[in-house]
């Protein structure tokens, strides 16, 4: 077996292929280096509080997972539960994170309401002043099980693992052709470094689903657009949670180094640039400051981009395709890195039972032409 | 940002615009006899090249009209700009290709 990308989700696919279903004879083909793609440049965020029954299945048996995580890889990668809370500014916002966090809880996920005090007891950074504000917070939705983990340890603790079970990570080696037979089925795949034979090739590449997949013929219901994120300088401990704010479009949470993590939103147009215009990052820091008037003269030190693969509903698809032997996860657009065990774990049972994991089941390709959409594109109205 | 140069109004900032989507797609002529794969393909399937991309930008905050680009995207760099209704430039690469 092949598995296209070593990104945090194709690596645990890959190790879930050992531990879980014993199959090892397989090769994690990176035309780049381990984990050097959205799994290194997200903003470590973890949380599970998604409206649809669908979607609170799937991350939240991520979320599940990541909470042993650091034992079942030995490696400790920094899983923290320190809470996610996203803030309403309207009273749409209001309306609509109640109405998530009554959805939530009916599926087993905690979520719960806290008002504009209460916020900021929470985050103490947080101001809730309305008169200083062009948005005042009315209140929030709490996750507490929600938190942030250490991204590359997440690849590395993966990698190690799989490799260990006797999984070959192939680095630098990029795949430029998908060889089928007569049939039509998946023979192998042509790459930099010459051809590899396979029966069953699993495309986990993220912002070049749609590249890879071409190479089999296969349109995809995908768009990539640039996303980006920055840091601050490093700080001591000040903030001690996980802040969204959708409707004025931030991010933050503080690392364990120190640097204030910010994620800004996506460009408008499709690129593979690995890179974003300034002022997308400006309007979020616009809103940072707003939010947080104590890092106004705060320094950033490093700002990136990186790819995410965009699907009409905003919903990832993890599923087998229309060619015998090819499958995709792909599509986790913005917000992918939350589920990376959970991903792994059920697109390891598609590829090796040949049909999916009922978590997954939901999320076919096949959706976009009966339209049963799992739309969480339209229950957050913005990127997530 | 971009430079963007409206094919009415000359170059202007990216701000000025919101992007279109991919162009060329035409709406089918007799929706009720396409299949469903074929209409989910028309509504949700994209090319999404790495290299060369025919797209729609409107000029909002401008001239308010739609038009046809075609960009790198590898690299963001505009090939060609042309009015809505009018085919893509001759001479020009194909889709995925680059521009330089």
């Amino acid at each position: 077996m092949i598995i296209v990308g070593a990104g945090g989700h194709g690596l645990a696919t890959a190790y879930y292929l050992a531990t879980v279903h014993g199959i090892t004879n397989v090769a994690v083909l990176e035309k780049g280096w381990l984990g050097g793609g959205n799994t290194g440049r997200n903003t470590t965020i973890v949380r599970s509080n998604y409206l649809f029954d669908e979607s609170a299945g799937l991350y939240d048996h991520a979320v599940k997972l990541w909470e042993g995580l650091s034992q079942e890889l030995n490696y400790n990668v920094m899983f923290s539960q320190r809470g996610v809370l996203m803030l309403a500014h309207n009273i749409h916002d209001v309306q609509s994170f109640k109405r998530h966090v009554h959805a939530n809880r009916l599926n087993g996920v905690d979520n719960e309401w806290l008002t504009a005090e209460e916020c900021r007891d929470f985050c103490p950074p947080l101001n809730i002043d309305a008169s200083t504000m062009r948005y005042p917070v009315l209140g929030g939705a709490l996750q507490r099980r929600a938190g942030t983990a250490r991204h590359d340890a997440v690849a590395w603790g993966y990698a190690r693992g799989a490799d260990a079970r006797g999984v070959d990570i192939i680095q630098n080696c990029a795949v430029t052709g998908i060889r089928r037979g007569p049939d039509g089925a998946v023979t192998g795949v042509e790459t930099s470094r010459g051809f590899i034979g396979a029966k069953k090739v699993g495309v986990v590449a993220a912002g070049n689903t749609s590249v890879v997949m071409a190479m089999a013929g296969q349109r995809m219901p995908l768009e990539s657009y640039p996303l980006q994120a920055l840091v601050s300088e490093p700080i001591k401990p000040i903030f001690p949670c996980v802040v969204m704010s959708n409707t004025i479009h931030a991010y933050i949470s503080q690392s364990d180094k120190g640097e204030l993590v910010i994620g800004a939103g996506t460009d408008a147009y499709t690129s593979y640039t690995q890179r974003g215009a300034l002022h997308i990052t400006t309007h979020t820091l616009d809103a940072i400051c707003e939010l947080f008037p104590m890092f106004r003269r705060m320094r950033m030190l490093r700002n990136w981009g990186g790819i995410v693969d965009v699907t009409p509903d905003r919903s990832p698809i993890i599923a087998k395709t229309g060619v015998s032997g090819l499958y995709v996860n792909c599509g986790w657009g913005t917000g992918g890195f939350k589920a990376t065990p959970g991903s792994g774990h059920v697109f390891a049972h598609t590829i090796a039972k040949d049909e999916p994991h009922p978590i997954n089941a939901p999320f076919t390709i096949d959706r976009f032409r009966d339209g049963f959409l799992i739309d969480e594109a339209a229950a957050a109205a913005v990127a997530h | 940002m971009l430079i963007i140069a409206c094919p009415y109004c000359g170059p202007r900032p990216e701000l000025e615009f919101r992007y279109g989507g991919e162009a060329h797609v035409a709406r089918p002529v007799d929706p009720s006899t396409l299949s469903d794969e074929d209409w989910g393909a028309f509504l949700y399937q994209r090319a999404n090249p790495r290299g060369l991309h025919a797209e729609r930008w409107r000029h909002v905050h401008g001239c308010g009209r739609f038009f046809n680009a075609l960009r790198d995207t590898t690299t963001d760099f505009f090939a060609a700009t042309y009015e809505t209704g009018t085919p893509r430039p001759a001479g020009t690469p194909a889709d995925g290709e680059t521009s330089r």
